[in-house]
């Protein structure tokens, strides 16, 4: 694996409720190299946007204890100041959120909005602000730039949104993109224009991108390497082929089995995950998918670690012998 | 804009004209109201009333008495009092406008400055030991009446603590015109400022706290902190800003009807000739020439403050501009 | 071909958009068919039209004009009284799971009230109806004194289904019934769906956004752009050789899964955005967006034609759909 740009170790996030503590992110680790892709799959509640919250340091629940390390070329995140981590947001981490409607402040131009961040990461007049704002604009394929910065977010639609807010994230030049489910809300042929954007964003600016999403096409196509979450933790992880050609954990085989596919002749049945996810209050012990797991043995009752058993660059988290699982596997992949 | 602007002059004369004549008709036109008996005192004979009736149009039909009425409230301004004959109701309006006007701004300035400022220190420190005093604090200013506070406040100032240094500046209830003495107008009303904002200052600063803290969890507000703004401007300019419609809708109607004279208590606690005590006195005697007066007067102010509070949304938020 | 259940004729709504005189033009004159026991899709993007369609056919919109048949008998006509008996033979399933339950009502209560308003059964014969109907969608029986906060999204989406089913209807439409879902549990809610159409002999109109759902559901697929449906025909023809234009390059803008070969197409990223309902393009609806276009499509809106098999598209270019 080559040099980290982004290193997680063993992150955690709770959060104590009335109810509990809830633990929705439990020993993630995770790393980001330089000019990588990586998507991180999982559904909802699975600690995905959690984690990213995190890492960026914008949890700001009192009732929220964090733990582990976040390295950002080496530097611990955590252990950040207010005003350094400050000028690590928006500056070399970058993020990109789910609802464009909802992401930009109603009540400004995007061009002002824009703008603002240049200004607090760069020492920049309004009118040098103003022109590389037209120019952000422009490159994400807005048209009319010089007039469409001075209208306001509902003047815009999601598509246009989004690009928008992907014109402020790359506006100081960011090492990191975090974008979490960035086109989720959006109509599948937006979405394709957006994804397209994004791929030549990445293949022009050569940043690194930690994708979240729950939609595994929207992962194929952007990420090179995908890791797959569970209750809080990664349970799988490798490049997109084997993740994809060749799953390891029998959460992946499921989550894989239950899309329809476009492209295929209709298959008879899905191949659902029985249950529910476990409760982040009072999660199982051992492994967290043990309980919807149809191959889970005794050894289950220990929690698995996330690691190498196939090959070096293969994790997984599950105690099954490497050797039998593409026999399971094909009777519950459809 | 423009369009705007006309639409709601239009809707506002319209709702002063039906303010008007709703008001002409519940004083005037209402069955066992008879303006006669009023003016012409209480044990006066037939005569004497068809008189009056004949002095004051009042044998006329009604829209004519409505017109007359109307134009001697707004073109020839010469409306009298039925009550002390003579005494034109113009006048004490214009009089009693200014001390109004003088208590409502002034207590308006330091409520909505006071509440801004208690309602952000309690959304920042939200969930801490900080946020619950500030409310409390709040609670307790709206639970204070406002005539006992102003008895209170005079008892110290005027009397108690009068000779000491702390308030021996403090002059006699009563008002003094801005023009005659700015420095003296601001002395004495003072405290009847302080007085009646203490009230508002408890209520706007729960409403700002709870659109802040609603606000808090908006995603824009979670963008502005994405893009490294410091902790005070993601607040200022972001989360207050949008706060800023609820508490702006209600500073428009509590302004527009205290100075429609809704201030009527504390003008009494402090000896203030103004709006809400003219109203009071003048619906003690059923003075329905000064009733009219100022019932107009009030309603003008409030529709003024409606129209005033649609623009500073259109200002505030572009969504309503352009819709 | 089975038995014509439901039959929709030109039906047309129109918004009107608030002070203005501009109308919102949802459905534009819609014809089909949905035949006993098929499973028909309605896909198309937001704003297409969908979920209005799905609610002028079970007439919960009243349509600005058309009519819809439903065994022969015209509906779009029918008081609210005369209504009633047909109310009962078509149920709806919404999207959210969360906002089409009332939060105040028990699970038992919300599964009964159809019985109550349809003054069907004695209590006893309801309660246990109740118990039944959680049973068959995979509830708990002992269920019914919860309230639906104490559910999950899936859960929630089976009580819905529960109810739909409670006066054994003949037809359902499911307006994105599982887009609020996770994907392992959407597939659980889509197998369920499956066994009750199979047991109960159900007629489902399924309306969704998400294309891979609509093809593993439907028997028949009618694509909508725009307030018109623009192509119809049986599944999987219509997804592996699309007729018109927008279905091909709806499906090629899915970015596919790694693993899916077969599926790696050109993909097409069509220009611009919808244009507004309010004013729809002149001629063909799709041509300002049409990479086939030409003058005809700007011109002469084009009408559903039949290309064999079943399978009807309204295009002036049609696409070759030999491989059928």
């Amino acid at each position: 694996m080559p040099d980290a740009l982004l290193e997680v170790c063993d992150l955690s996030v709770s959060f104590r409720t009335e109810n509990g503590v809830v633990r929705a992110v439990d020993g993630l680790s995770l790393s980001l190299a330089l000019g990588e892709v990586v998507g991180i799959v999982g559904e909802s509640g699975s600690g995905k946007t959690v984690s990213m919250m995190a890492v960026m340091g914008l949890i700001r629940d009192p009732n929220a204890v964090i733990e582990g390390q976040v390295l950002l070329r080496g530097r611990d995140l955590m252990q950040l100041p207010r005003n350094e981590m400050r000028l690590v947001r928006g500056g070399e981490i970058a993020m990109i959120f789910q609802d464009p409607m909802t992401a930009l402040t109603p009540v400004y131009t995007v061009g002002w909005q824009i703008a603002e961040q240049l200004r607090a990461h760069q020492a920049m007049t309004r009118k040098q602000a103003r022109a590389r704002v037209a120019e952000l604009l422009a490159e994400v394929g807005i048209s009319n730039p010089g007039r469409r910065l001075d209208d306001y977010p509902h003047q815009f639609s999601g598509g246009m949104r989004q690009r928008v807010m992907i014109a402020m994230a790359l506006s100081c030049n960011p090492s990191i993109l975090i974008a979490d489910e960035p086109t989720t809300a959006l109509d599948v042929t937006i979405q394709a224009q957006i994804l397209e954007l994004m791929k030549r964003l990445q293949r022009d600016h050569g940043s690194s991108i930690l994708l979240i999403t729950h939609d595994m096409g929207v992962v194929s196509d952007l990420a090179e390497r995908v890791a797959v979450m569970y209750a809080g933790s990664v349970v799988e992880e490798g490049s997109k082929a084997d993740v994809f050609r060749d799953p390891q954990h029998p959460y992946t085989w499921g989550l894989l089995g239950s899309i329809p596919r476009v492209g295929r002749p209709r298959v008879r049945r899905l191949a659902a995950i029985p249950g529910l996810p476990p409760s982040l209050i009072d999660p199982p012990e051992g492994c967290r998918f043990a309980p919807r797991c149809p191959h889970r043995f005794d050894r289950c009752s220990v929690r698995p670690e996330l690691a190498p058993r196939v090959s070096a660059n293969r994790l997984d988290a599950c105690h099954l012998d490497p050797a039998i699982r593409p026999s399971l596997r094909h009777r519950s992949v459809a | 804009m423009l369009r705007f602007l006309g639409r709601r002059l239009v809707a506002m004369v319209f709702v002063l004209f039906s303010i008007s004549v709703l008001s002409f008709l519940i004083f005037f036109a209402t069955p066992g109201v008879d303006p006669a008996s009023r003016i012409a005192g209480r044990n006066a004979d037939q005569a004497t009333l068809r008189a009056v009736r004949k002095d004051f149009g009042l044998d006329r039909p009604l829209p004519v008495q409505y017109g007359l009425m109307m134009k001697k409230l707004f073109i020839t301004r010469d409306l009298t009092s039925f009550v002390n004959r003579g005494a034109k109701v113009i006048p004490q309006v214009t009089e009693a406008a200014p001390v109004t006007l003088s208590l409502v701004l002034g207590a308006a300035v330091i409520w909505v400055v006071f509440s801004i400022g208690m309602g952000l220190v309690a959304a920042v420190f939200r969930g801490t030991p900080v946020d619950a005093a500030v409310m409390i604090v709040g609670l307790i200013g709206i639970s204070m009446p406002v005539f006992w506070l102003g008895e209170v406040v005079n008892l110290l100032t005027q009397s108690r603590f009068h000779d000491t240094f702390l308030f021996s500046w403090v002059p006699p209830l009563g008002y003094t015109p801005f023009t005659q003495s700015p420095f003296g107008w601001f002395k004495s009303l003072i405290f009847p400022w302080l007085t009646l904002s203490v009230l508002y200052i408890g209520i706007y600063a729960r409403v700002l706290r709870s659109a802040l803290v609603d606000a808090q969890e908006e995603d824009y507000v979670r963008t502005a902190r994405a893009k490294g703004l410091t902790e005070r401007r993601v607040m200022l300019r972001h989360a207050l800003r949008t706060s800023l419609v609820a508490f702006v809708s209600l500073f428009g109607l509590d302004f527009g009807a205290l100075v429609g004279g809704g201030a009527l208590l504390t003008e009494v606690v402090f000896g203030l000739h103004g709006v809400g005590k003219l109203t009071f006195d003048s619906l003690q005697n059923l003075d329905l020439p000064v009733i009219l007066a100022t019932v107009m007067y009030a309603a003008f102010f409030i529709v003024l403050a409606n129209a005033l509070v649609d623009l500073v949304y259109a200002l505030l938020d572009p969504r309503v501009r352009h819709a | 071909m089975s038995e014509t259940l439901l039959e929709a004729r030109d039906l047309v709504k129109h918004f009107p958009v608030r002070r203005s005189k501009d109308m919102v033009h949802a459905v534009d004159g819609v014809s089909l068919e949905v035949h006993r026991g098929e499973t028909l899709g309605i896909v198309g993007e937001s704003g297409c039209g969908k979920s209005t369609l799905g609610r002028l056919l079970v007439r919960l919109h009243d349509p600005t004009s058309g009519t819809v048949r439903f065994r022969g008998d015209d509906i779009t006509k029918l008081s609210r009284r005369e209504l009633r008996p047909y109310r009962r033979e078509m149920q709806m399933i919404f999207q959210d799971p969360y906002a089409s339950l009332n939060p105040r009502k028990r699970v038992g209560q919300i599964v009964s009230d159809p019985f109550q308003i349809h003054r069907a059964g004695s209590r006893e014969e309801t309660r246990r109806r109740v118990q039944e109907l959680l049973e068959v969608v995979g509830l708990s029986p002992h269920h019914v004194n919860r309230y639906p906060h104490e559910f999950s999204g899936g859960q929630r989406q089976r009580i819905g289904v529960a109810r739909a089913l409670a006066l054994s209807p003949q037809l359902i439409v499911a307006d994105e019934p599982v887009s609020a879902l996770d994907v392992s549990i959407q597939a659980q809610v889509i197998n369920l769906l499956d066994d009750l159409q199979d047991d109960f002999q159900l007629t489902y109109v399924f309306i969704a956004h998400d294309l891979g759902v609509v093809h593993h559901v439907s028997d028949r697929i009618a694509v909508m752009y725009l307030g018109v449906v623009v192509e119809i025909g049986p599944s999987d023809p219509l997804f592996l050789h699309p007729i018109h234009p927008y279905t091909e390059a709806l499906l090629s803008a899915i970015p596919p899964i790694e693993a899916d070969d077969e599926a790696r197409r050109e993909r097409i990223v069509l220009r611009g955005e919808v244009p507004s309902p309010i004013d729809p393009p002149s001629g063909c609806r799709f041509h300002p967006r049409c990479r086939y276009a030409t003058e005809i499509c700007s011109v002469e809106e084009p009408v559903l034609a039949d290309h064999g098999g079943g399978r009807f598209a309204a295009c002036h270019h049609p696409l070759d759909a030999k491989g059928a």
